[in-house]
């Protein structure tokens, strides 16, 4: 624990090449935002009667939620379960999360057709609908998140706002409560996105329909978590020069051989039991893709890290865990629109332009602001490695 | 069509219904609706397909102009589906009967909101814009809708449809079953009302039911031994005879389980009285104070 001490800002350079173009990305995604809010989703989507969810259901929400699952993990790991070891990754799963979540919140917004009523389901109940309960959970859990971060900034800046270091203080007074009901939200709504698709038994590929897609949904989920900070702790360590944290990651993929282990036995499972393997090899874009999230997302990187080879390898390491998470974002893809086969479509969805740059801008943005705190606000424990300046 | 062409359908198809033996059966329209809702007839034997259907829908709603003329048959060259601008179309399928010159015989088939008993949309819908009256129709309130097409990703029948190029304050828009009429007495819908040979019939569902296994039981050569939209989706206010098997003619097969059953069973099932996210609190509110005793005494 000395060797990372807690955490601080690492005011670095914030302004780089990088960020640069992040910043482009973000501008770009704008202007078609502005084109949607000017000409409808008809001006920037390929959304049709047939196809009503494209990109940013499939991946700016389904896949950025499942991706966001690091933050409630962690929290579970580290402050219900007591492993002390791993406190200096739930701060930046948190952030990753809390920035995750809001940009969920930012691209749903664009997506529903009447912006403006987007306060509706918190008056108009309606708790027959799937939708309902995610989008209050994600709702409630977006707030939790905002308000298990605050601390971070009163920390930093609350010496200037005496307000602020009040308001932080309570918060951590609550925190644990707080923190269960991260923990309890996120099972409901990660689970509850895989539900959502099970009220059209007709339109969702065999391969991927069943009874229980939201348990695979919430195991999946839990299964990412650590490999998403795995994934993402690598490359900002890499960026910022810091020391690899390998003593912290290491361990944590142990625990994702058994978390992953179970979801990959319930997915085989799921297939024998409903017979639906005689759609393995039917040789269509669907049966594809699903062996390829299955075999490239679960199978392999469960098999690299049992070997003892890969969990001491940053470089392999690294490889496995972005393959589960790259198998994990591939799935809420195959769910939500290789699965998705609708009848009487004439034409298959490919996402618009104006789609793609506003998932880009969206997903700049997570990146783009992750940087701007983990610059200027204590989140970061790693410390610089020895020869770094 | 001119005037004279019309004419001719009418009689032509004036006759056919009247040959059929369900010209026997009474008018159900002034019935009491006591068998449940209000629903819909349609005898694919009998339609000809001049849409006046359409032209009822369009004026009756106030739907746009359409591009090509209700009376321009060129129209049905192609496979139509209901959309923004039309709550309802007629195609013509060929489903490879001939007469006895050797033509191939067309069935028309109009296609429009079927009105589910448990409608997906309605369980669907994230803030109950949809609603399935007493009366049988499944009512869109645009008011409450937030725009998130999770009731087109849920209809089973690939009906409803959404006005994306409209940028601020688009609509769900399908079949309203002429809500507004049919409350009325004696309304019918536009449609139903239009059809000069009597190819859809507006009813109580429950007569509606009767009559339909009576024409198959009375002319077993005419009709396939089956209705459509009698379990389809769990049953539907709108339903189908036909003289062809509904599958060469456009029709889903649809399961008989309502689509809402799963995902209701597992939302209500997690969600009575919260008992699952309490227990789950409960028992990681337990985790928690016991790890932090176990922190406190271990001094840590």
């Amino acid at each position: 624990m000395d060797a990372h001490g807690s955490p601080r800002p690492l005011e670095a350079r914030f302004w780089t090449p990088g960020t640069q173009l992040l910043f482009a990305f973000m501008l770009l995604g704008l202007l078609f935002i502005i084109a949607r809010l000017v000409g409808g989703l008809g001006a920037v989507t390929n959304l049709d009667n047939y196809y009503p969810w494209g990109l940013w259901i499939g991946f700016d929400v389904a896949t950025g939620v499942a991706l966001a699952a690091g933050g409630f993990t962690t929290a579970a790991l580290v402050q219900i379960l007591g492993r002390r070891r791993y406190e200096g990754v739930t701060r930046p799963a948190l952030l990753t999360a809390m920035l995750g979540y809001t940009f969920v919140a930012v691209g749903l917004f664009f997506d529903i057709g009447r912006y403006w009523a987007v306060w509706h389901p918190i008056f108009y109940w309606q708790p027959n609908s799937v939708l309902f309960e995610v989008a209050m959970c994600v709702m409630v859990y977006t707030t939790v998140l905002h308000l298990e971060f605050l601390p971070v900034i009163s920390e930093r800046v609350g010496k200037v706002l005496p307000i602020l270091h009040k308001i932080g203080h309570f918060l951590e007074k609550i925190m644990p409560a707080l923190i269960i009901l991260g923990v309890v939200l996120s099972c409901m709504h990660q689970s509850g996105l895989g539900s959502l698709l099970l009220i059209a038994p007709t339109k969702v590929h065999p391969l991927w329909y069943t009874p229980i897609l939201p348990l695979l949904f919430l195991t999946s989920a839990i299964a990412v978590g650590y490999p998403m900070v795995v994934f993402e702790t690598t490359l900002a360590t890499g960026s910022f020069g810091l020391e690899d944290e390998m003593e912290i990651l290491r361990p944590l993929t142990r625990i994702t051989i058994a978390l992953l282990g179970i979801y990959l036995a319930l997915k085989i499972g799921d297939l024998v039991v409903r017979k639906a393997y005689v759609y393995l090899l039917e040789g269509s874009a669907q049966s594809h893709s699903f062996l390829v999230e299955l075999l490239g997302g679960v199978a392999l990187p469960w098999i690299m890290l049992l070997m003892p080879g890969v969990r001491r390898s940053r470089k392999w390491l690294f490889v496995a865990c972005t393959l589960i998470v790259l198998g994990v974002a591939l799935n809420r893809m195959n769910v939500f629109i290789v699965g998705f086969q609708p009848a009487y479509s004439v034409r298959p969805y490919y996402p618009h332009v104006g789609e793609i740059a506003i998932t880009l801008g969206l997903t700049s943005s997570i990146i783009f602001f992750y940087r701007l705190c983990v610059t200027y606000l204590p989140v970061l424990s790693a410390r610089k490695e020895e020869g770094h300046a | 069509m001119d005037r004279r062409a019309f004419l001719r359908f009418v009689g032509l198809s004036g006759t056919t219904w009247a040959l059929s033996p369900s010209a026997a059966f009474p008018a159900v329209v002034s019935d009491d609706p006591a068998g449940g809702a209000y629903g819909c007839l349609v005898d694919l034997t009998v339609c000809v397909g001049c849409r006046k259907c359409e032209q009822a829908c369009n004026q009756v709603n106030g739907l746009p102009e359409p591009a090509i003329p209700f009376d321009d048959p060129r129209v049905l060259d192609e496979k139509r589906r209901p959309d923004v601008g039309a709550y309802t179309v007629v195609n013509r399928w060929y489903p490879g009967r001939v007469d006895e010159r050797n033509q191939l015989v067309p069935t028309f088939v109009k296609v429009q909101c079927m009105h589910c008993l448990e409608p997906a949309c309605v369980s669907a819908c994230i803030v109950g814009a949809l609603t399935k009256k007493d009366y049988g129709p499944v009512h869109y309130d645009a008011s409450k809708c937030i725009g998130c097409r999770y009731c087109l990703v849920a209809c089973p029948f690939q009906i409803p449809a959404y006005e994306y190029h409209e940028a601020l304050a688009p609509q769900v828009r399908k079949c309203t079953f002429c809500f507004d009429r049919i409350v009325k007495d004696g309304g019918k819908p536009g449609c139903a009302a239009a059809c000069p040979v009597e190819a859809i019939r507006f009813g109580p569902r429950a007569r509606l039911l009767e009559l339909a296994h009576e024409k198959i039981r009375r002319d077993p050569g005419r009709y396939v031994d089956a209705i459509y939209g009698e379990f389809e989706a769990g049953g539907t206010s709108w339903m189908y005879l036909s003289g062809v098997p509904f599958e060469k003619v456009g029709f889903q097969k649809v399961p008989a389980k309502p689509m809402p059953k799963l995902t209701e069973t597992i939302q209500h099932g997690i969600f009575s009285y919260m008992w699952a996210p309490a227990s789950l609190y409960a028992v990681l509110a337990g985790f928690m104070w016991v790890n932090h005793r176990k922190e406190r005494n271990g001094g840590e």
